[in-house]
Order: structure tokens, then sequence, then C-alpha cells
């Protein structure tokens, strides 16, 4: 017994300490980012605000910040919606080639990215398509999809079939079904597909590095900042907002995905 | 129109993704083969087709070098990750009340913008950086530690943090998926906790190690953030040789053959690993 407890905290004592290593850097840029001074060690000089307000002054990071609220804004749309469709198909009917499609759609998640970004761009100036936001937006919808599928898999996995049944007897048709039991269903999951696909696209850098072009996003701005050390505490307040900014939308979008699940449990 | 069938239905319904990735998927592939064949020259794409790239690709000893760095480097994160990760699935699936807590726990750094997070690896292991200057205030070390940035380390650690979720989930599904009384009969079948261990617990999560190894393994080899901002000169892989095919140097057809053999190289290795694993798996049973 006395042996069992050992191990216990041993393993007890890992698991916190990997805790540590994994929000270490997460934790540093807030941190920092209310230093004042522009060395980025220890010890921390004072406490101050000015890094987070010149932000505002800055319209380029502004400019790019927009370009990403569009691109991820359209891009999470777009994702969600072949996301529903195509999942509501591999949980619903059974056809030829479903699992051959369910593959393809994950295929994203497991090509290099630098590979996904350089064909692209090939592709798209080869058809004669400019590098632009446009070309970015082509680009997140492909890489966010697998997020979406599998969000609006498990959203319909728990979904009852017989309530759809009910609404067809009771003489709704299939557009009026969809809309009026099926949608506000499943709208939970759409929700938490929306905001996950959303944080996708904001985050994702090296794609929107390659597709671009003149009008960056935000990553890719901050990219371009990484190298002027002078610039670095600007960096840091701007890296905080995001990463606050990130995880309180994968909250959110958490507290949607169990709705989801205990609606379905409740009906 | 009235679809009849229901496998026509789910068709229609799943064939706008599919459609959408496998055309982006193939038409892309399609281009950079073609333009693998053509050459350029000065700022104008010469399209006789030509083997030229490929023999350029093969006889400089640079691409060669940075191939098989780029997949020693992947593989080294791959082993540490699942090394690292494997101890925490355990635990949150035989240890601990909590899961989805540390489920989550485990998720939320995630989130958070990977270009930040490599960033602020590249902040906490600089020569005046973090932990540095920590270190020396602590008073545990005089002078400050030069092994840790710019090098392949720096890529290894950065990577097996950034990929921790992606090893930590698929470990965890398959240890929750074994049934406990098998666990037990080995007990009364008379082996000890070690041997348990090793003859079902690890078998039976074969699944779960292998599929962690691929998903973290091909993005590995292809990733550019990580080590243009922490590698270094010694730590410089094949996507930073790609980028700059597409950008500086402005040889489009070279970055595309050089994308290309880096995707064979890839699943070359990927296929070997999932049957040597598969080998394994048997050989343990």
């Amino acid at each position: 017994m006395n042996s069992q407890t050992r191990i216990f905290s041993g393993l007890t004592t890992y698991a916190l300490l990997y805790l540590v290593f994994l929000y270490l850097p997460v934790m540093l840029l807030p941190l920092f980012s209310f230093n004042d001074g522009t060395i980025i060690a220890f010890p921390i000089q004072g406490f101050t605000l000015k890094w987070y307000a010149q932000l505002g002054e800055q319209t380029k990071m502004l400019e790019s910040l927009f370009n990403s609220l569009i691109v991820g804004s359209v891009a999470a749309l777009v994702s969600t919606a072949l996301g529903l469709f195509a999942a509501r198909a591999y949980v619903r009917y059974t056809f030829r080639g479903r699992e051959l499609s369910e593959g393809l759609v994950m295929l994203p998640l497991v090509i290099p990215g630098i590979i996904v970004a350089s064909s692209m761009l090939v592709l798209f100036i080869s058809i004669g398509l400019q590098p632009s936001l446009t070309t970015v937006i082509l680009g997140h919808v492909f890489i966010a999809l697998p997020f979406a599928v599998s969000i609006m898999k498990s959203a319909f996995d728990d979904f009852d079939q017989s309530l759809e049944e009910a609404a067809f007897d009771l003489g709704e048709n299939v557009i009026g079904t969809f809309r009026r039991v099926t949608l506000p269903i499943v709208s939970p999951g759409i929700v938490s597909s929306l905001l996950v696909t959303f944080t996708v696209s904001f985050d994702e850098f090296v794609l929107a590095f390659f597709l671009s072009g003149s009008e960056p996003t935000l990553p890719v701005y901050i990219w371009s900042q990484i190298r002027f050390p002078a610039k670095l505490p600007n960096t840091l307040a701007l890296g905080a907002l995001l990463l606050g900014f990130s995880i309180l939308l994968l909250l959110v979008a958490e507290y949607f995905r169990r709705r989801s699940s205990k609606a379905a449990v409740g009906t | 129109m009235q679809l009849r069938t229901e496998a026509s239905k789910g068709m229609a319904l799943s064939a706008p993704a599919s459609l959408y990735v496998g055309l982006l998927v193939a038409a892309p592939l399609g281009i950079l083969v073609v333009y693998s064949f053509w050459t350029q020259s000065y700022v104008d794409i010469n399209r006789t087709p030509t083997w030229a790239n490929y023999q350029e690709a093969i006889d400089d000893p640079l691409v060669r070098f940075l191939m098989l760095r780029s997949i020693a480097i992947a593989g080294c994160v791959t082993i540490a990750t699942v090394l690292l990760a494997y101890p925490i699935a355990y635990y949150i699936a035989f240890r601990t009340q909590k899961k989805t807590l540390w489920l989550l726990l485990i998720t939320i750094p995630f989130w958070s913008s990977y270009l930040l997070r490599v960033f602020s690896w590249k902040l906490i292991l600089g020569f005046n950086g973090v932990l540095n200057s920590a270190l020396l205030s602590l008073g545990l070390i005089s002078e400050p530690l030069t092994f840790l940035l710019y090098n392949e380390f720096a890529v290894v650690l950065t990577l097996a943090h950034a990929w921790a979720p992606f090893a930590i989930l698929p470990i965890y599904v398959s240890l929750q998926k074994i049934d406990r009384s098998l666990l037990e009969a080995a007990t009364d079948l008379g082996a000890g906790k070690i041997e348990s261990f090793i003859r079902v617990t690890l078998p039976l999560t074969m699944p779960g190690i292998v599929a962690a190894s691929l998903i973290i393994f091909i993005p590995t080899v292809g990733d550019y953030v990580t080590p243009s901002l922490v590698g270094g000169s010694d730590g410089k892989m094949i996507a930073n040789l790609i980028q700059v095919q597409f950008g500086a140097a402005n040889n489009w057809p070279l970055g595309a053959t050089l994308s290309l053999i880096a995707m064979l190289s890839v699943g070359f290795v990927s296929i070997v690993f999932v049957l040597v694993m598969r080998g394994v798996g048997e050989r343990i049973r």
C-alpha cells in the first residue's frame, strides 16, 4: 500500500510540473507586458500600462487586426456551413464513399503547413488570383474545416432522430423541419464551431504569410514586428491581449459545446 | 430536384466539404508537380519540361542535409512529446477523478497563437532572457547559459510544448478504452505492475501512440516558425529553404520541387513507421 501511495504522488507531482511547463510561455507574455522596461528579463522593473496605451496609435496594427477579423469571420462562417452539412451526412446517412469523404475532410490536419501554403500560392497565382484577403480566406476555410466537421459531428451524434420524424409526421416539410427542429437543437454546436474555427483562422500564420500579399493579417503583422527589439514591449502587450481573447473564445465555445450535449441528453 | 434515396442525400450533403478539400489538395499539388518540371530563368519561367530541379535538389548537399535534419528533428520532437505526454495521459485516465478539468487545462494553452508561444520560448531561452536572468538573480549560475537558444535543443523543446495536447489526447483516448478487467486479470495471473503495464497497457495504447506520433511528426517536418525564431543557424529546417525559394530567391520551380520532395519523404517515413510499429505491437504480445 505504501508503495502505491508513493507512485501516486510521484505521478501527481509530474502532472503538476507538466502544467507549469505548459503554462510558462503562456503566462510570460502578460507578465512582462506590464513591465516598465524594454528588456525582457528578471528582475521586473515596475508596473506600467503604457505599452497597452501605445497600441491604439498604431494604425498598421489596427488595419491588420481589422483584416484578421474579416478573414476569421468569413472563414468561420464558410467552414462551419460546410462542416454542418458534411457532419449531418456522416452521422445520419450511410452512403458509398462515406469513409473516404470523412478521411478526406480531415486531411488538412496532417499536411505540413509550408506545403499547403506554397502549393496554394502557386495555384492561386496560376489561375490569376492575386494574393489578398480572399486567398487567405480560401486557405483558412481549408485548415478550419476538420475542426468544424468534428465539432458538428459530435453535435449530431447526440441528436435524437425521432424528433425529426415527429416533425415530418406533424406535416412539416424538409426545410421547415431543419429550421424549426434540427437547427435549434444543434445550435450550441454551431456556435462552438464558429468560435473554434474563428480562433484557428485568427491565430494562423504560415498560410497568411504566403497568401496575404499586401494585406497582412494580425499574425503576419506581429511577425514583422518581432525583429525589432524596440517594439518588443508593444508586441508583448498585443500578444497578451490576443492570448486573453483566444482563451475567452475557447471557454465560451466549450460552454456551448457542453450545453449542446446536455440539451441532447435532456430530451 | 427531389433526392430520393438516403445514400444520395448523404452524398449531396457531404459533397461541398469533400469537394472543397479534394480540390484544394489535388489542384495545388497538380500545379506543384507541373512547376517542378519548369525552370526559373531570371524573372521568367521557362516552360520546357526538364528534370533539372530534381537533379539540383538531389545534387545539392544543403538540400539533403536540411531534409535529413528536418526528419531527425521531427523524430526527436515526436519521441520527446510522446514520452513527456504519456504519463500525463495515464494520470488523467487512471489517477484522477477530475478528468474534464485536466483535459481543459491541457488544451487551453494550445488555443493561444502558435506564433506567440514560440516567440515566448525565444524570450525565455535567450542569452539575456527570462530563464538566465531568473537563475542569475537566484544565484544558481554565475554567467548566462548559452546552450539554450538557437540550436536543435530549443527547436525540440518548443515543439514538444506546442504539440503537447496532440499527444496527450489520442493516448488518453486509447487508455480510456482499455477494459479494466484485463488489468485485473493480469494482476490475478501474477503479473507485477511493470509487467502488466508492458504486456497489457502499452500494447493496447499502441494505436493512440501511433496516431499521436503521426499527427506530430508530419506537420513538424514542414514547420517554419519554430526553426526561424529559436533554431538559429544550427536549427534551420527544410521549410526555411522552401520559403526562401518562394520569397527572396524567387525560384518557384525549385521551391515546388522541394515541397514535393519534402512531402514524399514525410510520406515514406510515416509509412515505414506505421509498419514498424505494427511489427513491434505484435512482438510484445
